[in-house]
C-alpha cells in the first residue's frame, strides 16, 4: 500500500520496520523509524522529536534585556546565534538602533561560531560516517604520508608524525576505552576509504581538536568570556580601548592582535586541512550524490545573516542570502518576511501539543506552546517504551513549520543553493569549482554529499568574511569611532507599554527565528523556531513530510541492523535537538537502540 | 609533542541551569564562586552543556573536580564522590543528561589527546526533578549543595590549594540567571 505525498514523495509503510533511537551523536534526542522494501531501501521515514521544550514559558514574565541569556542555554552547540537573535528581536520591538562597530562586532562573533561549528561538525560529529576508525590500524605510515602530501602543504605528513599517531591509537584501543569512537560501526561495508585515508582523517580529527579552541578565544575577547558569551540589547558588552595594556574586561591591541592572528591560523586550516580532507573523502563516496536530497531539490528557506551595514536587515544588505525555492524552481526567489502572518506557520496535527483549531497553522506571534502526549490506535508497545510509532496520529514533539504552506529544508546547502541561484560570485565560484574537481553535475548538490560539501565551502566563506569584518572594525576604530552601545532606550520607563518585533539569524543548521512581545516592561510571549524544527519536521495536516523524512527515502541500506547510511543523512544536517524539544517518558532513560521489527 | 597542563586546578560545573536539578553542578560552582576565595591555581568554570567544547579545558588541567547531577539510582539528593577511573564509568552507567555522553567523551578524548588529567574527582548528587523546564533546584537537591561544597573544598586542601571564605567578587552568573533571581518567580 502507497501513499503519494501533496509534496510529490512516495511512501510505502508495508516493509520491515527499523527503529533507531536516539541518533544524534551529542545532545539531543531524535527518534527515526524506517520501512525498507525487500531490497532494503527506505521507502517510508518517520522523524520523532522525543522531547519537550517550554522555553516559552520560562521566558514569561522575564526581563526582555535579559532573554538572550536565558535562551543561550537552551542549546549547548548554538549558544551564540540563540543570543544575537534574542536581542535582534528585543531590538526590532523596541526600536533600538544599534552602533557600526557593534553590528561589525555581532558579525565577528557570528563568523567566528561559524568557523568554529563547521569545523567541529566535519570532523567530531560527522567524519566517523564516512571514516573507518579501525582501518586506520591497518594503515601504511609511508603510504598515509605520500598521500597526505599528495593533497596538501600542510606540514603535519611525515611518515614518523602517522606512525606515532597510529601508536597512539593503537594503545588507546587496546586500552578498551574507544571513547569517542565507541558507538561506530566500524567495519561496515559502506566504509570506502582505503587504511591510509582514514589514518590521515583520524591525525586530522585529533588536530582540529586541539585547534577549535584557538578560535573560540576571538569569543572570549568580544564577548569578556567563552563558554557563554555576554550579548547586549543596544549594541555589544565589549567596551574598547585600544591604548591599554592588558586591562581587564576592555578590547585593547594585545587582544586585536591575538584575534588576528587567530583567524589567519583558521583560515590555513580550513584551506590546507579541511577542504583537502572533504574533496578527498568525498571522492571515495561520489554515490552519496544521488541519495539524500530530499527536500534539497525541491523547497528551501533562507532568513539570512550578516548585516553589512548596522541596522538595515533587508535582503540587499546581508551578506548570507535571503529567499525561498520552491519546486526547484532557482530562477524565482521569493520574498521571505518573518512578521507576514500568511507566510510562517506551525502546525501540530501530528505533533504533541494542543490548538483549538489544528486544522489551522499559526503564525509564531500567536503561537502556543501546550503539550498533548497522546499515542495513535496503530502504536505498538507501552507509553514508556514505544515498539513503533503512528505515524497517523500525533508523532513527535516538534511542530511542523511551513512557509506559505511548503515543507522547507533549511542550512548551509539552502543556503549555498540560494546564494547560486541568485548568481553571487563568492557561492557560485567556489560551488563550480568544487563540482568540477569531484567530476560531478550541479544537480549532485542536492544529496547529503552536496550539504556536507556546502558546510565545508561555506566555512571556509566565514573564515574570510571573519577577516573583513576584523578588517572593517580596525580601520574604524583608527578612524577614531569606539561606540559600541546604545543605552538611549535601555530603560523600561522609555518603551512603548506593549511592543512586538522578531530577530532573525541564520544558525549553522538553519533559519533561526524568534518574535517577543512585550507588556509594561516584561516579556509577554516568546517564540522560537529553531532550524531543527524545520528540517526534523512531521507531517502536516496536508500529509507533506518534512526534510529529514524525505531526504531518505530511496536510500539503499547494507544491513538494516547497523543503520550507517540513516546516520550519514541525518548528521549531514547537523541536529540540534536539544532546543526543539524535550525528554520524553517518566523513566528519562537514554539508550541507543536500533530494532528490525 | 604533547604540552604540559597549564592550569593546575579546575573546577567545573557542568549541567543545564534551566532545567531543574540538571543545574547543580553550574549552581554548585556558582555557590563556590559567591563565598569562598580559590587559593592561586584553582580555576572555576561553568561549563553549561558544551559537551566536546570543554575537551580543552580538560585536557589543559592537571586536576579536575566536577560538580554534576549523577543518576546513580539512589534517593534524591544523595551525593557521591567518584574519583579517577570511576568518574567515566559512573558518567556513563545511566545517562540521563543532556551532556553526560558528551562528557564521558570529553575525557576519553582527552585521553587521546595524551593529556589526561592527573587526578578527578566527580562531585555529583543523585537528582530528584530533570523533568521541569524552568525549573529550579528542588529542596533536596538545592540541600545537597552544602555538603557538595564542603567536599569539594576538603579536596581542594587536600590537594594542596586551601580555599578561604571570602566574598564580594563578581557573581559568576547575571541576566536574571543567578539563582537568587532565577528561582524566584519572575516580576
Amino acid at each position: 500500500m502507497t501513499i503519494t505525498t501533496p509534496n510529490g514523495f512516495t511512501l510505502d509503510p508495508s516493509g520491515k520496520r527499523v527503529v533507531i533511537d536516539p541518533v544524534t551523536r551529542i545532545e539531543g534526542h531524535l527518534r527515526l523509524e524506517v520501512n525498507v522494501d525487500s531490497a532494503n531501501v527506505i521507502r517510508n521515514a518517520v522523524s520523532v522529536g522525543t522531547m519537550w521544550r517550554g522555553l516559552e514559558m520560562i521566558l514569561k514574565d522575564r526581563d526582555p534585556r535579559d532573554a538572550w541569556a536565558f535562551t543561550q542555554r537552551i542549546c549547548g552547540v548554538c549558544t551564540g546565534t540563540h543570543a544575537l537573535t534574542s536581542v535582534r528581536a528585543v531590538e526590532a520591538a523596541l526600536g533600538i538602533p544599534i552602533p557600526e562597530n557593534a553590528n561589525t562586532i555581532r558579525n565577528i562573533m557570528q563568523a567566528t561560531l561559524y568557523t568554529h561549528d563547521h569545523l567541529v561538525h566535519f570532523y567530531h560529529l560527522h567524519a566517523l560516517d564516512w571514516v573507518d576508525v579501525l582501518s586506520a590500524l591497518k594503515a601504511d605510515p609511508n603510504a598515509t604520508s605520500a598521500l597526505a602530501r599528495s593533497l596538501s602543504s600542510w606540514p603535519l605528513s611525515s611518515p614518523g608524525y602517522f606512525k606515532d599517531l597510529q601508536l597512539r591509537l593503537t594503545r588507546f584501543v587496546e586500552s578498551g576505552q574507544l571513547g569517542p569512537f565507541k558507538n561506530g560501526y566500524w567495519g561496515h561495508p559502506a566504509y570506502k576509504l582505503p587504511p591510509e585515508a582514514n589514518l590521515m582523517a583520524v591525525a586530522h580529527y585529533l588536530e582540529a581538536l586541539t585547534f577549535q579552541k584557538e578560535i573560540v578565544k576571538i569569543h572570549t575577547v568580544f564577548g569578556g568570556k567563552n563558554p557563554h558569551p555576554n550579548w547586549l540589547v543596544g549594541g555589544v558588552p565589549s567596551a574598547i580601548n585600544v591604548d591599554s595594556v592588558g586591562a581587564v574586561g576592555a578590547v585593547n591591541m594585545e587582544r586585536l592582535d591575538l584575534v588576528s592572528s587567530i583567524i589567519d591560523r583558521a583560515i590555513e586550516f580550513i584551506e590546507q586541512v579541511y577542504i583537502p580532507d572533504l574533496l578527498a573523502v568525498a571522492s571515495f563516496y561520489k554515490d552519496w550524490a544521488q541519495w539524500g536530497g530530499g527536500l534539497a531539490g525541491r523547497n528551501l528557506l533562507c532568513y539570512g545573516d550578516f548585516p553589512e551595514k548596522a541596522n538595515d536587515y533587508g535582503a540587499d544588505n546581508l551578506a548570507f542570502p535571503r529567499g525561498a525555492i520552491i519546486d526547484g524552481n532557482l530562477n524565482e526567489i521569493h520574498q521571505v518576511s518573518l512578521d507576514d502572518p500568511d507566510q510562517i506557520r506551525e502546525f501540530v496535527t501530528h505533533s504533541w501539543y494542543k490548538y483549538p483549531d489544528e486544522g489551522k497553522g499559526l503564525h509564531p506571534y500567536d503561537g502556543i506552546t501546550e503539550p498533548n502526549f497522546v499515542l495513535g490506535p496503530a502504536t505498538e508497545g507501552k507509553k514508556t517504551d514505544i515498539r513503533r510509532i503512528d505515524e497517523g496520529a500525533k508523532y513527535s514533539y516538534l511542530k511542523a513549520p511551513r512557509w506559505r504552506g511548503h515543507a522547507m529544508e533549511v542550512g548551509p546547502l539552502a543556503r549555498w543553493v540560494m546564494g547560486y541561484a541568485q548568481g553571487r560570485p563568492d557561492y557560485k565560484e567556489p560551488t563550480d569549482a568544487v563540482l568540477k574537481k569531484l567530476g560531478v553535475p550541479v544537480g549532485a548538490l542536492f544529496s547529503t554529499l552536496g550539504r556536507t560539501a556546502a558546510r565545508g565551502l561555506e566555512c571556509q566563506w566565514s573564515a574570510h568574511k571573519l577577516k573583513g569584518y576584523f578588517n572593517k572594525l580596525m580601520a574604524t576604530l583608527k578612524a577614531g569611532d569606539f561606540a559600541t552601545a546604545n543605552a538611549d532606550k535601555w530603560e523600561p520607563a522609555s518603551w512603548p507599554r506593549a511592543a512586538r518585533g522578531s530577530g532573525f539569524s541564520e544558525a549553522p543548521r538553519g533559519a533561526l527565528g524568534h518574535w517577543v512581545q512585550i507588556a509594561d516592561g516584561r516579556i509577554a510571549n516568546y517564540q522560537c523556531v529553531v532550524p531543527t524544527t524545520w528540517n526534523g519536521s512531521p507531517r502536516d495536516p496536508q500529509g507533506n513530510i518534512g526534510a529529514y523524512e524525505a531526504a531518505l527515502l530511496g536510500t539503499p541500506m547494507a544491513d538494516p541492523s547497523r543503520p550507517l547510511e540513516i546516520l550519514r543523512t541525518i548528521h549531514s544536517f547537523d541536529p540540534c535537538l536539544a532546543c526543539s524539544t524535550h525528554i520524553m517518558g517518566p523513566d528519562g532513560q537514554e539508550k541507543a537502540v536500533v530494532r528490525v521489527l | 609533542m604533547i604540552p604540559a597542563p597549564s592550569v593546575p586546578v579546575l573546577v567545573l560545573g557542568i549541567g543545564n541551569l534551566l532545567w531543574a536539578d540538571e543545574g547543580f553542578g553550574v549552581r554548585a560552582v556558582e555557590a563556590l564562586n559567591a563565598g569562598w576565595e580559590m587559593a592561586e591555581g584553582v580555576a572555576l568554570l561553568d561549563g553549561g552543556t558544551q559537551g566536546i567544547y570543554l575537551v580543552d579545558r580538560v585536557a589543559d588541567c592537571r586536576r579536575l573536580l566536577v560538580f554534576d547531577a549523577v543518576d546513580y539510582g539512589l534517593s534524591p539528593g544523595t551525593l557521591m564522590l567518584a574519583r579517577g577511573d570511576e568518574v567515566p564509568r559512573f558518567m556513563g552507567a545511566k545517562t540521563v543528561s543532556l551532556h553526560q555522553t558528551g562528557f564521558q567523551e570529553v575525557l576519553s578524548a582527552a585521553a587521546l589527546l595524551g593529556r589526561q588529567p592527573e587526578e578527578i574527582l566527580l562531585v555529583g548528587v543523585q537528582p530528584a526533578d530533570l523533568d521541569s523546564w524552568g525549573g529550579g533546584l528542588t529542596p533536596v537537591v538545592a540541600a545537597a549543595l552544602e555538603p557538595a561544597l564542603a567536599a569539594a573544598l576538603k579536596q581542594l586542601a587536600a590537594w594542596g590549594y586551601r580555599a578561604r571564605p571570602g566574598f564580594g567578587r563578581p557573581a559568576l552568573l547575571g541576566h536574571g540567571l543567578a539563582r537568587s533571581d532565577y528561582e524566584r518567580s519572575p516580576a
